[in-house]
């Protein structure tokens, strides 16, 4: 499968995602330049973490109008797979192709640490493959993190299977307690109805690595992988 | 400008000495116009020329087989770690810009010591800060403390570079004066080095990153009415940080290095463009001739001298091979970097500054620089009247304490020893995805060499109380406690940066403490094989405590680097599994001196350096080396601020498990549990190592105590239950957010 990751200027797990994908899961991986509009016949983009333009104005606010952005937005709408983590996640908002927002922290800091999340459906790239009944622990690392959607996006959210994962504690109970940012219903990653576009504030890059002593994140990665490549069968 | 007269009143006002001014007339062999007596106040001030602490620093051992740029030869340490790579790492101070504007100051310290490593060629790997603040009851301690992590983590988050380790220290002493040092750590390809270096007639110079503006020239040395008639008062002194653009130029100078295009290159920090470009024709031994009008700027009607010494931040200058204008500029328009040529290289030794067309400085660069012709002067030092009676402490003049649970909590919850997690949380510490200590905490941060065998180990120490009682022993103790949580994390030390923050040295008490620590540096540096690569000085860090002007805490900041060889020997401090046994190897003594213990519980300020000897600590540190290599602990803790039983609770916290130990009946319970006598780690060893780990220590003749066993979760001392490790956490977890924030946010 070939992934491409789109690179910003102020992008920094750019090269942390890449890593994970080429030299972890093995797969082939493109870079993407902001500036250019050709997504070089990829089957995945990927938006990595960071701060796209600096994001002084609101994180990912900017980057939705770069030249590869357009590119990517036309790609999503006809079907194609793409996957934001954390700034990646913040630019898909803020491009439309994800409902809702994310807010400041409650705690108005940055926060970094590892947390747990549990998938709430089976059905989205990121957890359709995953162990069942477990909490995953992966690290957050954002100061823009809480998600927020109005009440009528969620019930249909939730209707649909949208809702990847929710923050909980280590064994998977959802309280206001282990909700690090105070995200509406703990939620941490989302998919839009079609499972084509996603995105979760946590790294699961970062938890990819055996010499780091922390894998759960390649499971998510293991499962978009046999996800996508059925759907590919399947078309 | 020049019509501004300049005589030796202006001299002084702008800071320098009537010798000083005299030396510049026989130099230039004139009179100095103005601008020109500007450069020399701020390239033979103690910030860029290091007068008053240069001879001393040139005592430190400084060679070694790994070091590949001797100290004050580049911008940065340079470190051969193997498999073809060098690591440039570097500590320096951004005190007094914090002291004022704690969110800013911080950020650019932070952006500036980057800077130092990634125009070396390098890219930065890891970050420590080691920082020092008053007594948190006081609300503008909060403010500090607020600022300067929110301007750490705001910086580094977005340049993105992981903060690995760090130290957070309160006491009184910094109530004014906070100290904010920052480090960074980064890694390079041997041959792909850059130099800070200008050479080559006719090479055109750049100024690359932000425009110039009038930030950062020092509001105090330019009083306003000796400098222009209109109004001066938008000299602001504070400079401000721009991540973003701090990013673009690392990726960018990340690009140029394969050009070979680049003749030598340069941040520009403190004193700008004159430093920046007499360093790198010093050293390059050629002159420059550079049009001050082609600087970008970003205000209207700044004087040449403005433009010369501005602090703007995330700018650097660098000096390309005459024919390659296009393959340097093609990089940094990719990056929508703004570039100017400003100058070019020339001939002989001056530095020729033009301005509208007319020469308005002109300057030979070795005249301005350390090693050149900066002044260097021996200061007057004098043994204070505290040191003797510091001595005189009596253990048995301080009762031991009827409940020493109580004691345990009193330290568990004082800023000094509680857990730093409401600063850490705040920074970015997993960006990069080669930081071995998350899952694996260590006494050192520990950094993957990905595809190699090889980690990085680091550490930040300094324990300023210690430094305070006695400096030559006190930093020696720096030295080896940065020392041992190398080894105790299964690395070997390899080099140092300083970073030496002390008072005012024209004050001969505050001198004598420099020079103390000066010597002890050396001592521990020489035995540890860690020779000094760099650092930065700074003086003039003082608090006015009940109306009386005293010097901070002498706090010579240690940096270590150490190499793990073998990934695989990476020791974690976390107990592993009840029924593991606890030793602790090295010596305890009766000794409760300098300890947080005695200073915050019983109050008792004047005490000695804890005990301390450099040979046993060494000794200590080799066979710890050598067990960690024969895989026979599974955990490694040193004994440091709070003694053993903080040591053993740290240790415990991680995986929720307790310990039960007896204490030693020679020795003061107080000052077995809660004295601070150095050289000591407590280690864990699995039941079916036991006695080959015994056999070791006795063969090789180690001193050793067997303390007890993990246990599931309570915490008993000498059959005496201390609570279960879940409360104790709760309250080592949240202490310093209680103070902090007056709250306790996490329920």
């Amino acid at each position: 499968m070939k992934f491409g990751v789109v690179v910003f200027p102020g992008s920094n797990c750019d090269k942390d995602m890449i890593y994970v994908l080429r030299n972890i899961m093995e797969q082939e991986v493109v870079e993407l330049w902001h500036k250019d509009s050709d997504l070089q016949g990829v089957d995945v983009v990927v938006l990595p973490g960071g701060f796209s333009y600096g994001d002084y104005l609101r994180s990912g606010a900017l980057a939705r109008f770069s030249p590869i952005m357009e590119k990517v937005i036309e790609f999503a709408h006809n079907g194609g797979f793409v996957f934001g983590v954390c700034n990646g996640f913040q630019i898909l908002c803020e491009a439309g192709l994800l409902p809702g927002a994310l807010l400041h922290n409650n705690s108005q800091k940055f926060i970094c640490k590892n947390v747990h999340i549990v998938p709430d459906s089976k059905i989205t790239p990121l957890t359709a493959y995953l162990p069942r009944e477990m909490a995953f622990k992966i690290p957050i690392a954002h100061g823009e993190g809480r998600y927020y959607a109005d009440k009528d996006t969620l019930a249909e959210m939730r209707m649909n299977g949208q809702i990847m994962f929710r923050y909980s504690d280590e064994d998977g109970n959802i309280s206001e307690q282990v909700n690090p940012n105070g995200a509406v219903e703990n939620i941490a990653g989302i998919s839009n109805r079609g499972m084509n576009v996603f995105g979760m504030m946590p790294h699961p890059e970062r938890a990819a690595d055996d010499e780091l002593g922390n894998t759960d994140g390649r499971l998510m990665f293991e499962s978009m992988l046999k996800f996508i490549c059925e759907r590919i069968k399947v078309a | 400008m020049s019509s501004i007269q300049v005589n030796v009143e202006t001299a002084r006002e702008l800071g320098l000495l009537p010798e000083e001014f005299e030396k510049i007339k026989q130099i230039l062999g004139r009179v100095p116009n103005y601008t020109e007596l500007s450069i020399y106040s701020v390239m033979w001030s103690e910030h860029a020329s290091y007068k008053n602490s240069i001879s001393w620093l040139k005592t430190l051992p400084r060679k070694g087989e790994a070091i590949l740029a001797e100290a004050g030869t580049e911008n940065a340490g340079l470190v051969d770690v193997g498999d073809g790579l060098a690591c440039a790492f570097k500590i320096e101070s951004h005190n007094h810009p914090c002291a004022v504007e704690p969110y800013q100051g911080a950020a650019t310290g932070v952006g500036g010591i980057n800077r130092d490593i990634f125009t070396m060629g390098a890219r930065p790997v890891a970050q420590l800060n080691s920082l020092r603040f008053g007594d948190l009851k006081l609300d503008r301690t909060k403010w500090l403390v607020k600022g300067v992590v929110k301007g750490i983590g705001n910086y580094g988050n977005a340049f993105g570079i992981p903060v690995l380790a760090g130290e957070v220290f309160f006491d009184d002493s910094y109530n004014t004066n906070p100290l904010v040092n920052a480090m960074s750590v980064g890694l390079v390809e041997k041959g792909n080095v850059i130099s800070a270096i200008s050479k080559g007639k006719g090479n055109p110079v750049y100024i690359v990153g932000s425009s110039t503006g009038k930030d950062g020239i020092h509001g105090a040395t330019f009083a306003s009415a000796n400098i222009t008639e209109d109004s001066a008062d938008d000299i602001p002194s504070i400079q401000v940080g721009d991540p973003f653009m701090e990013k673009l130029l690392l990726e960018a100078t990340q690009e140029l290095i394969p050009t070979g295009a680049v003749v030598g290159m340069q941040d520009m920090g403190a004193a700008g463009i004159i430093c920046s470009t007499s360093e790198m024709s010093e050293k390059g031994a050629h002159g420059m001739r550079v049009d001050l009008d082609k600087v970008p700027l970003r205000q209207k009607n700044m004087e040449p001298f403005e433009i010369l010494l501005s602090e703007s931040q995330e700018r650097m200058l660098v000096v390309v091979h005459k024919g390659r204008e296009r393959d340097v500029e093609a990089i940094f328009e990719k990056w929508d970097i703004n570039y100017a040529i400003i100058g070019e290289v020339t001939e002989g030794d001056n530095l020729e500054f033009f301005y509208h067309g007319e020469l308005v400085a002109l300057v030979p660069a070795s005249t301005l620089v350390l090693g050149g012709g900066a002044p260097v002067y021996q200061r007057e030092y004098r043994e204070p009247a505290y040191y003797q009676e510091y001595k005189k402490f009596d253990m048995n003049s301080i009762a031991e304490p009827q409940d020493l649970r109580e004691v345990a909590v009193h330290l568990i919850k004082h800023p000094n020893i509680a857990s730093k997690r409401w600063v850490y949380e705040q920074y970015d510490t997993m960006v990069g995805t080669a930081n071995m200590g998350t899952n694996f905490p260590s006494d050192a941060g520990i950094i993957n060499l990905k595809g190699t065998d090889r980690a990085l180990a680091v550490s930040v120490d300094c324990n300023p109380r210690y430094v305070k009682a006695d400096p030559e022993v006190g930093t020696m103790i720096a030295v080896a406690e940065a020392s041992r949580n190398i080894v105790c994390s299964g690395g070997k030390p390899l080099a140092i940066t300083n970073c030496l923050n002390f008072g005012n040295p024209y004050n001969p008490e505050v001198y004598w403490q420099f020079v103390g620590a000066i010597k002890g540096m050396g001592r521990a540096c020489e035995k540890f094989g860690t020779p000094v690569t760099g650092g930065n000085v700074s003086f003039y860090n003082q608090s006015t405590i009940g109306g009386k002007d005293e010097a901070v805490f002498p706090t010579p900041t240690i940096g270590m680097l150490g190499i793990v060889d073998n990934k695989n020997h990476q020791t974690t401090l976390a107990f592993k599994d009840k029924g593991h046994m606890i030793f602790l190897i090295g010596k305890t003594y009766n000794d409760i001196a300098s300890s947080e213990y005695l200073y915050s519980y019983h109050k008792v300020k004047a005490s000695p350096a804890p005990f301390f000897d450099l040979e046993e600590e060494y000794r200590m540190q080799q066979a710890l080396a050598t067990l960690i290599q024969l895989n026979l602990v599974q955990s490694a803790h040193d004994v440091s601020d709070g003694g053993l039983f903080i040591t053993l609770l740290e240790s415990a916290m991680p995986r929720n498990l307790g310990f039960d130990i007896t204490t030693d009946a020679e020795i003061r319970s107080d000052a077995f549990l809660f004295g601070e006598s150095q050289g000591r780690v407590v280690v864990t060893v699995s039941p079916s190592r036991e006695t080959q780990f015994i056999d070791f220590m006795v063969e090789n003749e180690i001193p050793f105590t067997t303390l007890g066993h993990v246990t599931k979760s309570e915490v008993r001392v000498d059959d005496v239950s201390f609570g279960f490790i879940s409360d104790l956490k709760k309250v080592y977890d949240n202490a310093l957010e209680e103070l902090i924030t007056g709250s306790n946010m996490c329920k």
